[in-house]
């Protein structure tokens, strides 16, 4: 069976797939559509995967480089950019299916490796690469001696509903998503249920916002679809500009779609008739990728005006943000979508009641967001089935940083982080000491040693203090200086703070000052600047309980946490930074000391010629001698000399 | 002005305040950064002050208001790449380049700007120079690149 004609496919699929109520019982579906969905083929089929992090890994070039390969030797094979399977470190990651196999996916395929790899698995044979495995399929044939992907330590501890399809399906073909299961419950939602009933489903399922703020999602739409209006907006957060986190960027790379469903569903059960996507503008292929899939989408009828002839209309607009951290928060996002300056407003109102252009607005996070068609498609009961007593449903996280296997992951709430770390993350990298886990920036949050066997849950997490945040999952080991970190969070906050809140704009600026004074070597080290910096020390605590009272929005009230976390956990540290004038992770460079290795110094004068401060004394060719008075461990005599002979302690 | 700008203008015909950021975007991307003249072509077309234009463009980090090196370097600044030294390629760049954060040198050939996660904090640390890639960048490797692209202006002259 072929599909040539694109009209025949689309009129399969809209009649007899998204507007067929019998279409999961009807046995006669199951063979076309397994065609679409690309798991019956009948020529080869080789997806690259080319998200972002691929794409940086040198996936373009292998791309290129599988592409000419089949036009040299005239091999009819489709090659398909896919998406992100989420373990980044096998980076670029080539699948092949070949027809009536399972399919392979292989890791690190350099484009140098593609003749190699596409000469042996074209004639059925293995080649000598890392391959992940291969995934599992009740109609194909295995291959011999292949581990499953689902077996992979990486892949084994999650539970994968959101990214189930990521990486596995053609992102921006609108047919695949639909023969995969996409648009169906959006289908279901306009022909079967009221937006009120829709709206009672998802505050059922208990699902939260995952954005950081955990609000009942369900609660959310009711109020908006409570209060009447001529107009009504939905809109999705995209912005994710924690640093450190990009899960969602990864899942929009992977499965456009899903989103776009998920902002119809959701803009029908609030009553809105216009969808905003607002993302950054950084995340140009995400972009990219939502901009072809909306117009596939378009196509088959599926967005605009009398959507599948049920005479609803809506209409979705992407919008590229110009970055600021703060367009995160929803207030601001809406005025940024006006053309304004993204400053937070007060609330209530809440977006709900008043939000973009003063009407009512429901604010949503991707993550959220893709929750949405599970839900509606399975029912609220199986969605709670999933999670943690208080938490339900699936958290995605960026892991990254110290440890061996990276990338994104989806784990159901309730996982420890001992498993994230030690079972996915496969430990810390080089053997080195774990220290601890940092939870993105806008939690501030530290999870150590002591609490490592916290899980991934609301209430868990408020117990030692914590927030979730957005899913950023920095793993630190003993290489990490901790003072150094929170002076980085708390030079991002200054750097991002809106300017509207004097205690927040000026707050977290005297707070880096402090950190700064802990961390750097003053130009006199008197009593007074000693004095200064112990002072700065002592007033952190109620520095930051101002800044947490008296700021407008979430970013204001979060600033500090870093700062204090870091005063919690790693007080020695700081005591170290601070009596001791000592870094033991060698990260604050400004209060390394430098001396001159006797035996190693041939006294070539290099470095008494390029010190600025003259603080080397000694004549030609015999050992010269830093005066530590004068130094202000700028490294240059480091960089200069050519015998290792500066040493740093 | 109002002519160059004429097939950017197009593209906005309602001239509402919401398509300013979109605008200046547009513009940006061709121009490489907004000029005084940019911003009263687009106030006046517009009809929004230049103030207030400048307050919006100013408020983001997207917009330049100098144009960009020859080599523009891009520090990704997330919290993965911080911790597997950022820091210390963000003080060699300064150092060898003698630029800050988005400063453009006097030649015009090289220019720096932190930019927040590019997102491929397994790779990290990350740079992009222009639209090219580096990850795994270590101080010495950094040294290299820098080095390699005044060769190519050295021997250009």
């Amino acid at each position: 069976m072929t599909w040539s004609n694109l009209d025949d496919t689309r009129d399969f699929l809209i009649s007899k797939v998204l507007l067929n109520p019998e279409r999961d019982a009807d046995p006669e579906l199951k063979k076309p559509l397994s065609y679409i969905a690309g798991e019956r083929i009948d020529k080869a089929l080789i997806y690259v995967g080319m998200a972002t992090c691929g794409r940086i890994a040198g996936a373009d070039k292998t791309y290129r480089s599988i592409r000419t390969y089949l036009e040299e030797r005239d091999i009819d094979a489709q090659l398909i950019e896919g998406g992100c399977m989420g373990l980044c470190q096998a980076e670029p990651v080539v699948d092949i299916q070949l027809p009536g196999k399972t399919r392979l996916s292989f890791a690190s395929v350099t484009e140098d490796k593609v003749q190699l790899l596409l000469d042996d698995v074209l004639n059925h044979t293995l080649p000598d690469l890392p391959v992940t495995g291969q995934y599992k399929s009740p109609i194909l044939r295995e291959w011999e001696q292949v581990p499953y992907v689902e077996d992979h330590p990486f892949f084994a501890g999650q539970h994968k509903l959101l990214t189930s399809n990521c990486g596995r399906i053609d992102p921006v073909s609108v047919s695949s998503c639909i023969a995969k299961g996409g648009y169906r419950a959006f289908a279901d939602s306009i022909s079967r249920y009221t937006p009120l009933q829709l709206c009672e489903m998802v505050e059922a399922s208990g699902l939260t916002g995952r954005g950081g703020g955990a609000f009942s999602t369900g609660k959310k739409w009711l109020a908006a679809s409570r209060t009447t209006s001529d107009q009504k907006f939905f809109v999705c957060n995209a912005v994710e500009s924690d640093p450190g986190s990009y899960m969602n960027r990864a899942i929009i790379e992977s499965n456009p779609h899903r989103l776009i469903e998920a902002a119809l569903i959701g803009a029908y059960a609030t009553g809105a008739n216009k969808a905003y996507i607002f993302l950054r503008k950084e995340s140009a292929l995400a972009g990219d990728r939502l901009e072809k899939a909306l117009e596939e989408a378009r196509t088959y009828g599926l967005t605009g005006h009398d959507i599948l002839g049920s005479g609803v209309n809506i209409e979705i607009i992407l919008k590229r943000g110009a970055r600021a951290f703060i367009c995160g928060e929803e207030t601001a996002l809406n005025k940024s979508l006006e053309g304004k300056r993204a400053i937070p407003a007060f609330k209530p109102p809440y977006p709900p009641e008043r939000g973009l252009w003063n009407k009512p607005t429901v604010v949503n996070n991707v993550e959220t967001l893709f929750n949405i068609p599970l839900i509606i498609q399975n029912g609220p009961d199986w969605f709670r089935e999933t999670g943690s007593e208080s938490s339900k449903g699936t958290k995605l996280f960026t892991l990254s940083g110290k440890i061996n296997r990276y990338g994104t992951i989806e784990v159901p709430m309730g996982t420890s982080f001992e498993d994230i770390v030690h079972q996915i993350g496969g430990g810390v990298k080089n053997e080195k000491a774990f220290k601890g886990i940092v939870l993105g920036i806008n939690s501030g949050s530290f999870i150590t040693q002591e609490n490592l066997d916290t899980r991934v849950d609301y209430e868990d997490l408020n117990r030692i203090g914590g927030v979730l945040g957005s899913g950023a999952c920095v793993v630190l080991d003993e290489t990490v200086c901790m003072v150094d970190l929170a002076k980085f969070f708390t030079a991002f906050f200054k750097k991002e703070s809106c300017g509207q809140c004097i205690p927040c704009r000026e707050g977290t600026a005297r707070m880096l000052e402090v950190m700064e004074n802990a961390t750097s070597r003053p130009s006199e080290n008197n009593s007074f600047q000693t004095l200064e910096r112990f002072k700065g020390v002592m007033q952190l605590k109620s520095l930051a309980a101002v800044i947490k009272d008296t700021s407008l929005c979430s970013l204001g009230k979060s600033s500090p946490n870093a700062v204090l976390n870091t005063l919690k956990y790693f007080k020695k540290e700081f005591e170290a930074h601070i009596f001791e004038r000592k870094c033991h992770a060698n990260v604050c460079t400004d209060l390394q000391v430098y001396y001159i290795d006797v035996d190693a110094c041939t006294g070539c004068t290099a470095c008494f010629k390029k010190c600025p401060m003259d603080a080397i004394i000694g004549s030609p060719r015999y050992p010269h001698f830093i005066v530590q008075e004068k130094c202000i461990a700028c490294g240059t005599c480091y960089d200069v000399c050519k015998f290792n002979a500066v040493v740093i302690k | 002005m109002e002519e160059d700008l004429g097939h950017f203008f197009e593209k906005f015909p309602n001239r509402k305040r919401e398509d300013l950021i979109p605008l200046l975007q547009a513009i940006q991307d061709e121009e490489g950064y907004l000029s005084e003249k940019i911003i009263s072509a687009v106030g006046r077309y517009l009809d929004i002050s230049t103030n207030k234009i400048y307050g919006v463009a100013t408020f983001y980090d997207n917009f330049r208001f100098t144009a960009s090196g020859k080599y523009h370097f891009r520090v990704c600044h997330g919290s993965a790449c911080h911790v597997t030294g950022t820091g210390m390629l963000v003080r060699e760049l300064e150092k060898q380049l003698k630029v800050k954060d988005g400063e453009t040198d006097k030649e015009g050939l090289f220019s720096l700007e932190l930019v927040s996660c590019i997102g491929a904090c397994g790779l990290a640390p990350v740079i992009a120079v222009n639209d090219q890639y580096y990850t795994n960048v270590t101080l010495d490797s950094l040294k290299n690149l820098i080095e390699s692209f005044r060769e190519i202006e050295n021997s250009a002259i």
